[in-house]
């Protein structure tokens, strides 16, 4: 398939370009706080002599730079190899050790699948795997595109799955996964990182979704940066009188079906699932499962990416493109309630 | 006699056979198995378990011991007749051998067998496991060793490399790695459905300890695990076997050769007295 020829840029509006891959995903004028996951690993290191970093030559690119220089005798440079990433870890966690493990979603999903598969999952080593560049969040194309990470690592049995908004929550998922004795894949926002939650009187629990705020037309049930997408979303439509509710599900498995089927089955609401993911097997999908074995059945509705090789471009662009910026996401909404 | 061996090494020979005639048990169980690899690999199995390494048979998780990791998970037959001679698996559970329920499936598991470190199968992932286990070992300050038996058709994997480079860059002078070149993978002859020789240059270049030897020659196998745990250098060492499928039963030996050798039904007690056959020869 061959792709047309661009017209030349004319008009007043600049064209935006691919970012470079350090860029954050942070709005302009959005709140940040630097490094997160680097910083809160520090942290944890200090009491948990068990903790250990390694990477397939990603670091500086995953935050995990940062725990290497405060402890250089704890990180393990393991190459471009990920398949090989992958199983040192788990010998490292069948030795005691707490590895927490980094790299791109692309290439812990796809490229390392059946080493995480077979030597983490299967013989449940107490692995953490943290990964740079889920979903859309790199404008390079497929090759960092992770839109299926989430339905590849939800079909594997024994792994959490934790996609988390902000600074603030990855600050507590860090903690929190650590203590969980198991094997944890969790998406990660490097960088300059958005901090939302804090203003929403937000802690993160495993395994438990959160209602960040209420409202009596619209519930959207997301994880990840469309939460955040989503609070902006809400507040935009309150100008239309359209009253959102936003329901976060920062842990993908083991899903919150309680709460999730709660406020789903609440009358008169459009159910809205938003994911910065493929609309396969994701969230989407899993909400909708656990929605129609319960036998509830609100109007409902999916946002995320479609089953198509991404576009390479603008991160702005490509969300406004593919439906999961605030704007898209408001708009579709919109043309939903008529 | 059924395997080469002078002096001291007697009585691995005798250990040898045990191990041959544990995994034709479980053969004759089944009614079939990877039973021309578990005869090639019996002598490196008693070298390791029975001059080499260091266990308890009573307590399988003790810290201290050596690790033993097998990455072909195929030739759990072997390993299990190894584990029942050292004492780790009791000699009776030989008859639940890939029956439902049983702890000896027909690919090696970590969470079903006592003595299993790893989960194989999937070919490839042993070297790397290993890595790991040896880099946890030395953060430790253990000095327990990882000894990792992995097939001649693992090398095609890519993995097998990425961990062959990392194990030279991480020094790890605590891995013995154990290649069985007994030339045969699922679709031929190993050296034609992928060339890797010449296998021993490859891997000096690569920066380990290599050495050579017939792995079904139990004086060569004890001199090359000697050498291996006493070499000085700061290096991982490697023992290339080079084995015979169905040893030490003279007419598996010179059937066609096939990953998976035919033994038809009335062919296993045959088997089991060509074995012994060989033992008091």
């Amino acid at each position: 398939m061959s792709r047309p020829t661009p017209a030349p840029a004319t008009g007043a509006k600049p064209k935006l370009k691919t970012s470079a891959m350090i860029a954050s995903i942070a709005g302009e004028g959005q709140r940040t706080k630097a490094a997160p996951f680097g910083n809160a690993l520090v942290e944890l290191g200090k009491s948990r002599e068990d903790i250990v970093g390694l990477t397939a030559d990603l670091a500086k690119y995953t935050d995990l730079h940062i725990f290497a220089k405060a402890y250089p005798d704890r990180f393990y440079q393991m190459g471009m190899a990920e398949q090989l990433l992958m199983g040192a870890a788990s010998g490292l966690a069948h030795e005691g050790f707490t590895p927490f493990v980094t790299t791109y979603a692309v290439f812990a999903s796809r490229r390392a699948y059946d080493f995480v598969h077979q030597t983490i999952a299967e013989e449940n080593r107490n692995v953490k795997i943290v990964c740079a560049l889920p979903g859309l969040t790199s404008g390079y194309g497929p090759s960092h595109q992770a839109a299926e990470d989430l339905a590849l690592f939800r079909a594997m049995p024994n792994l959490m799955v934790i996609d988390p908004c902000d600074a603030h929550e990855i600050e507590q998922a860090v903690p929190a996964i650590a203590a969980h004795n198991g094997p944890v894949y969790m998406r990660l926002l490097r960088g300059n990182v958005p901090l939302v939650l804090d203003e929403y009187d937000y802690s993160f629990e495993l395994g438990k979704a959160k209602l960040l705020r209420d409202g009596a037309d619209v519930l959207v049930v997301s994880s990840g940066i469309m939460t955040m997408r989503a609070l902006e979303v809400a507040t935009m439509l309150e100008r239309d009188k359209v009253d959102v509710a936003v329901l976060h599900v920062p842990t993908i498995k083991p899903l919150d079906t309680a709460t999730i089927l709660r406020e789903a089955g609440r009358s008169g609401r459009l159910v809205v699932v938003a994911e910065n993911h493929t609309v396969i097997g994701g969230l989407g999908e899993a909400v909708a499962g656990a929605l129609l074995r319960a036998g509830v059945h609100p109007p409902f509705r999916q946002i995320g990416l479609p089953d198509e090789f991404l576009d390479a471009g603008a991160l702005p662009t490509l969300h406004d493109r593919y439906g999961i910026s605030a704007n898209a996401m408001a708009a579709s909404i919109k043309g939903w309630l008529g | 006699m059924t395997t080469t061996a002078i002096g001291h090494n007697t009585h691995l020979a005798e250990r040898a056979y045990r191990i041959r005639r544990n995994a034709l048990l479980m053969g004759e169980v089944q009614g079939q198995g990877y039973i021309g690899q578990a005869l090639d690999i019996a002598d490196v199995l008693a070298v390791s378990y029975f001059h080499a390494m260091r266990y308890r048979p009573a307590e399988p998780e003790w810290e201290g011991r050596d690790r033993f990791m097998l990455s072909n998970g195929h030739y759990a037959i072997a390993l299990y007749a190894a584990l029942i001679e050292a004492g780790i698996i009791p000699q009776e559970e030989l008859e639940t051998y890939g029956s439902d329920d049983s702890r000896l499936p027909m690919s090696g598991m970590a969470s079903y067998t006592p003595g299993m470190e790893m989960s194989g199968g999937s070919l490839g992932l042993g070297l790397s496991l290993a890595v790991g286990r040896c880099l946890g070992l030395k953060r430790k300050g253990s000095d327990a060793r990882v000894y990792t038996l992995f097939s001649d058709g693992e090398l095609d994997e890519g993995s097998v490399w990425e961990a062959i480079l990392s194990a030279a860059h991480w020094k790890l002078d605590n891995l013995i790695a154990i290649v069985d070149v007994n030339n045969q993978q699922a679709d031929g002859p190993s050296t034609q459905v992928m060339a890797f020789e010449p296998l021993t240059d490859k891997l000096a270049a690569f920066g380990w300890f290599v050495q050579r030897v017939d792995g079904n020659d139990l004086d060569a196998v004890v001199a090359a695990f000697d050498a291996a745990k006493s070499c000085p250098d700061p290096k991982p060492r490697m023992i290339v076997c080079d084995t015979k499928m169905g040893k030490g039963v003279p007419f598996l030996e010179a059937r066609e050769k096939n990953h998976f050798i035919r033994v038809d039904a009335h062919e296993w007690q045959l088997a089991l007295d060509a074995l012994d056959a060989g033992r008091t020869a």
